[in-house]
């Protein structure tokens, strides 16, 4: 018996605060909802230099949940944790051909698993849209894992490290084409029930240190987005968009949240999130401008962990409670001793 | 702040009706960013013209009256400018050319041109890296030119300014860089402006378009030092071991 955070997000390489500051979401959101839905309390030192203990049934405990920081410094929280029985995954996974049989096996069956998302093959385009392969996971019982040594739940070190310049094709299209050719018939077109440790499940990218640095010099944007069930034509829309802009793109994420919360600023609610890491690039300034504009007009929004390029403006056309998060700041923090880049950026 | 996609939300151009600096502000338009842009240059029609362009590719805009020659005037001045706001990306867009031949024989006239493209650049640098030791970020763009890479007899009045400047702002860059800061030297060749209105064109000579692309591109990727066109770099990176006694009978 041992007991796993109640969110993970998909590198262990964050800290509680971060996670209580960007109300982080798991592949387990449709069931279990975002991070700050398992704290109970949180200590926040004001801008006046005090400590105070939030409860979920105070205004400032959600609007630090999500508030990026900038109510104050958490110090500590009480967290509700997951009873396991193991520290080892049962996974099913399995190869979908398109985007619309993967968003109808998703809407079908998500709620039997309690941990779900789906790859997809941002360069597959055509009949081809969408492809992915569809992983499901639930905590491991004792009874199923019966005959295996039992290790540690996580490795000491990353297995493999990246080279500190990478150079500035390795991440381009011939390249992520093959890549994600090989990834996507490497997946087993259905195998069910397979044993795999909490690092391969949960946190791949962790397995290689510094796999940021991939991306060369100019590095890479994040985007991730949310639409609600209605806005499932704009899914496929955003994706047909990133496959025809051709911006290599090694993994596209998709994943079906649950209700949101009562945060202002919290990313997640019903509908469909999708996330991806792009090269950065010129054109992909007017790319990502489109993509605002659709997922605006599907009444959606972006993630603010992800976010380094929104502009004030947008982000009230996707946060229709940000009045409510921006007075909640000016009665905590009416000096503004909290401030960040991103503050200032989008004027929060 | 700039952000990850080098859209900036602030733009000062001190030299704001300099053909280039417009350039860049439509540039920006061009690549979705909408600053507020502040034109800091000598009142008159061509301010009003330039600021009536750039309300037209619908921005917010301010004007603040600015004589590059009046270095007295500089600190108030930006202060002013920089007061309850960050500046994102400031421009150093001033400078004059003039009759280079009646330059170096007119003790006034070469005063004033080095006053005007060496000393104030200095002048708005060092309030401007204030600014951006302040603020802890910030890009602040110059415009050199090859003209001071290697200073020929055609016109080492303006050469001999730019070489100074150039020197100055790659300096200046390495001072802010642990201030979170950035300093791009731009070093165009011949540019159509209305700085060259009426002369002949040099070979690889650019439009304040080319300019400018360059320039939104250099304050993206935070590049140091970048010629324009980009085989300026090669052609310069010649010409600077040409022996005196040649590069003397060189057409350029
Ligand atoms: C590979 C990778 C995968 C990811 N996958 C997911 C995912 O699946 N789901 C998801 O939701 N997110 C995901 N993220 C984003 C990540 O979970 C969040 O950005 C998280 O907030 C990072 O936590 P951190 O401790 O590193 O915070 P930082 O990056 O240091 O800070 C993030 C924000 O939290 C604030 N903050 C940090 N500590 C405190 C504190 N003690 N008190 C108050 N505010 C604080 C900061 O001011 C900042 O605004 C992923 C990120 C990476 C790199
Ligand atoms: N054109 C080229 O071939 C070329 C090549 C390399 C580098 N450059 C450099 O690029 C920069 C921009 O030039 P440009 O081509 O855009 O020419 P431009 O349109 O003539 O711009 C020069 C600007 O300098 C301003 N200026 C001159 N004296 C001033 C003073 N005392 N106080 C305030 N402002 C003053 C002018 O403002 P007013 O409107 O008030 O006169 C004018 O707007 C200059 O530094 C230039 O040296 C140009």
């Amino acid at each position: 018996m041992g007991y796993f955070v109640p969110v993970t997000p998909g590198t262990r390489y964050v800290s509680v605060g971060g996670a209580i500051a960007c109300d982080i979401h798991g592949k387990n959101h449709h069931l279990s909802g975002s991070f700050a839905q398992h704290v109970e309390s949180l200590d926040l030192i004001g801008p006046d230099g005090t400590t105070r203990t939030l409860g979920q049934d105070t205004d400032d405990f959600w609007l630090t949940a999500g508030g990026m920081g900038l109510t104050g410094i958490i110090t500590s929280a009480v967290l509700r944790l997951t009873p396991v029985e193991t520290s080892l995954m049962s996974v099913d996974t399995e190869r979908v051909p398109d985007l619309h049989t993967l968003m109808r096996r998703m809407r079908e069956s998500d709620d039997d698993h309690t941990y779900s998302v789906a790859w997809i093959d941002t360069l597959a385009s055509g009949r081809a849209l969408g492809r992915s392969v569809l992983t499901r996971g639930e905590h491991a019982s004792a009874q199923q894992v019966r005959h295996r040594r039992r290790g540690g739940a996580l490795p000491a070190e990353p297995r493999l490290t990246a080279p500190p310049y990478a150079p500035g094709w390795l991440i381009s299209r011939p390249t992520t084409k093959v890549f994600n050719e090989m990834w996507f018939r490497k997946a087993p077109a259905h195998r069910v029930g397979e044993i795999t440790d909490i690092p391969a499940f949960f946190h791949p990218l962790d397995g290689v240190a510094g796999w940021n640095r991939l991306y060369g010099r100019r590095g890479f944007v994040q985007y991730q987005f949310v639409v609600p069930d209605a806005g499932e034509q704009a899914m496929v829309e955003i994706v047909r968009r990133l496959a025809d802009a051709g911006h290599p793109s090694f993994l596209a994420v998709l994943k079906r949240f649950g209700p949101g919360n009562r945060a202002p600023l919290s990313f997640p609610m019903s509908g469909w999130t999708l996330a991806v890491d792009l090269p950065t690039h010129p054109g992909l300034r007017t790319l990502l401008a489109e993509l605002d504009r659709i997922v605006v007009a599907a009444a959606g929004r972006l993630y603010l962990a992800k976010d380094s390029r929104l502009d004030a403006e947008t982000l009230s056309a996707m946060y229709p409670r940000l009045d409510e998060f921006r007075a909640g700041l000016r009665r905590l923090d009416p000096d503004r001793v909290f401030r960040s880049d991103l503050a200032r950026r989008l004027d929060l | 702040m700039i952000n990850a996609l080098g859209q900036p939300q602030s733009l000062f151009l001190l030299g704001g009706t300099s053909d280039i600096a417009l350039a860049v502000v439509d540039r920006y338009v061009a690549i979705g960013a909408r600053p507020l842009v502040i034109l800091a240059a000598r009142p008159g029609p061509r301010r009003e013209a330039a600021a009536q362009r750039v309300r037209d590719a619908g921005l917010e805009v301010e004007t603040v009256d600015f004589d590059a020659d009046d270095v007295e005037s500089h600190p108030g001045l930006i202060a002013d400018v920089a007061k309850g706001r960050d500046l994102d990306v400031s421009v150093v867009a001033f400078g004059v050319l003039g009759d280079e031949e009646s330059a170096w024989q007119d003790h006034a006239e070469a005063v004033r041109h080095a006053r005007i493209n060496y000393l104030a650049p200095v002048s708005v640098g060092v309030l401007l890296g204030e600014v951006v030791r302040r603020q802890g970020h910030g890009a602040i763009v110059a415009l050199s030119s090859v003209a001071g890479e290697r200073v020929r007899r055609s016109n080492f009045v303006y050469g001999s300014g730019k070489a100074g400047m150039d020197g100055f702002y790659l300096g200046l860059g390495e001072a802010l860089r642990d201030h979170g800061g950035h300093v791009a030297v731009i070093r165009p060749g011949f540019v159509h402006t209305k700085m060259t209105e009426g002369r002949a064109p040099a070979p690889l000579s650019v439009s304040p378009e080319q300019v400018a692309e360059a320039v939104v591109e250099a304050v993206a990727d935070r590049r140091e030092l970048t010629w324009v066109p980009g085989a300026m770099r090669i052609v310069m990176s010649g010409l600077r071991h040409v022996p005196r006694k040649v590069f003397r009978r060189l057409p350029v």
